[in-house]
């Protein structure tokens, strides 16, 4: 058996699930951080498993969802440029920009292409030594390093026609902009499992000791998530808040020391922009000097300066990722926005709160918030 | 999932009978055998399987 499928026993999270409704403190809104929880936790109906009183919130933990408009529209710009080919992780190729998508650009004839990991396109780079090979680099502590090591891996080879957009985001300063920030009403944080395998536990310690929120590292499997809500819930009963660690057998207290080596040297923190949330001081990474000549920011610059992004003011995915509401709560969901024709990203990535809630019939429109 | 083959920082991994490339900069001492979390083609982290079943154990322990 699979160690992943005895966190999936049926019978074992019947079981827990059943210790958990013996809770008897407040009611609480639960955030779980992460987008793969988000989709964890609507797969496995986690929120038909918990007490009453306990609902989940999805948070600001898509990668492609939290990237600004103005990012995506100025890859998209990027794509004007002759010779071109356009590298993305797979959730992004549908998302709708101001005015195009890259599945649009590839519908007109562009060349765009989906890769698995960031070498991919390193590796597309090389083979087409006549293009100029563009990497879209979205993604949280996770996804940096590997295109951390993409760029160094252009640079061993001497390659000139690769380059990065680099959109790729830190939890930590999110979370404290979302906390202090004090219009998400949540009890406690569900904390993301796989970032926190690069950054350790010891990065949340700010959680509970400047805002006196419960939080828990959680991993996917409906075990691992049942387990962290209980240790939030615990914590909440004993009036004591902490940073608990509920995926041990994959996250460290301290942090990844190769991952935090390859981000320092490639890249430098900035201020960035994140969709919904506005910009946040130090949580973007950008391209360090040593390295700028495979920034695309640098290399197209003036088609990156170009971008003109308009937003759509209905499409609420901004209010989704700060959990201030509900996907069902937005007027388009199901209707004029549905996987097959999505206004927002939020309903085109797998990790996206509007496409969990669609796929999955998502928890009702009406909570106990 | 499973590391099948290491050579240098490149590894060959597996989950039912899928395999895949990873890079293992960030775990340059992983071994053949040892289970991984792989992300966008990087093994980020080890699974520790005595955590793991302890973790279970605890539970049925608990729950008996
Ligand atoms: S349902 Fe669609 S339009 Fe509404 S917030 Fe989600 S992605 Fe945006």
């Amino acid at each position: 058996m699979r160690l992943s499928d005895e966190f999936r026993d049926e019978s074992l999270v019947q079981q827990v699930a059943s210790r958990l409704r013996t809770y008897e403190g407040i009611s609480a809104t639960i955030m779980e951080v992460c987008g793969t929880h988000t989709m964890s936790a609507a797969r496995f109906g986690i929120s038909s498993l918990l007490p009453d009183g306990i609902t989940l919130i999805s948070g600001p933990g898509c990668p492609v969802c939290v990237t600004d408009q103005r990012d995506i529209d100025a890859f998209l710009a990027i794509g004007q440029s002759a010779d071109i080919i356009l590298c993305t992780f797979g959730d992004m190729v549908r998302v709708p920009g101001s005015y195009t998508s890259l599945e649009k650009l590839r519908a007109e004839g562009a060349d765009v292409r989906v890769v698995y990991s960031p070498t991919d396109a390193v590796n597309i780079a090389v083979g087409n030594p006549s293009k100029k090979v563009t990497f879209f680099g979205v993604g949280f502590e996770t996804t940096a390093p590997a295109t951390a090591v993409a760029i160094r891996t252009a640079r061993e080879a001497d390659l000139h026609n690769f380059y990065v957009y680099s959109c790729h985001k830190t939890m930590p300063p999110a979370l404290r902009a979302l906390l202090a920030s004090g219009e998400t009403a949540v009890s406690g944080l569900l904390l993301p499992g796989h970032v926190s395998t690069i950054i350790g536990t010891r990065a949340y310690e700010f959680i509970p000791q400047e805002f006196g929120m419960p939080c828990a590292v959680a991993g996917f499997e409906p075990l691992d998530m049942l387990l962290g809500i209980e240790a939030i819930l615990s914590q909440i009963v004993e009036e004591n808040p902490r940073v608990e660690n509920t995926y041990r057998r994959a996250v460290k207290e301290q942090p990844n020391e190769h991952a935090r080596e390859l981000i320092e040297d490639v890249f430098v923190a900035a201020d960035c922009a994140w969709r919904g949330i506005g910009v946040i001081p130090g949580s973007g990474l950008e391209i360090a000097p040593k390295y700028w000549a495979f920034d695309a920011k640098k290399r197209f610059s003036e088609l990156v300066g170009s971008a003109n992004p308009v937003s759509n003011s209905s499409c609420r995915c901004g209010d989704v990722l700060r959990g201030a509401i509900r996907p069902n709560e937005c007027a388009l969901f199901g209707r004029a926005c549905t996987p097959l024709t999505p206004v927002g990203p939020c309903m085109v990535s797998s990790e996206g709160a509007c496409a969990a809630a669609y796929k999955y019939g998502g928890p009702p429109t009406k909570n106990a918030r | 999932m499973r590391i099948i083959t290491i050579d240098g920082l490149n590894a060959e991994v597996e989950v039912d009978g899928i395999r895949r490339k990873a890079r293992l900069d960030l775990l340059p001492n992983a071994k053949v055998g040892d289970y991984v979390l792989i992300h966008a083609g990087m093994a980020i982290a080890l699974v520790d399987e005595e955590e793991a079943q302890q973790t279970l154990s605890l539970f049925r322990e608990y729950l008996k």
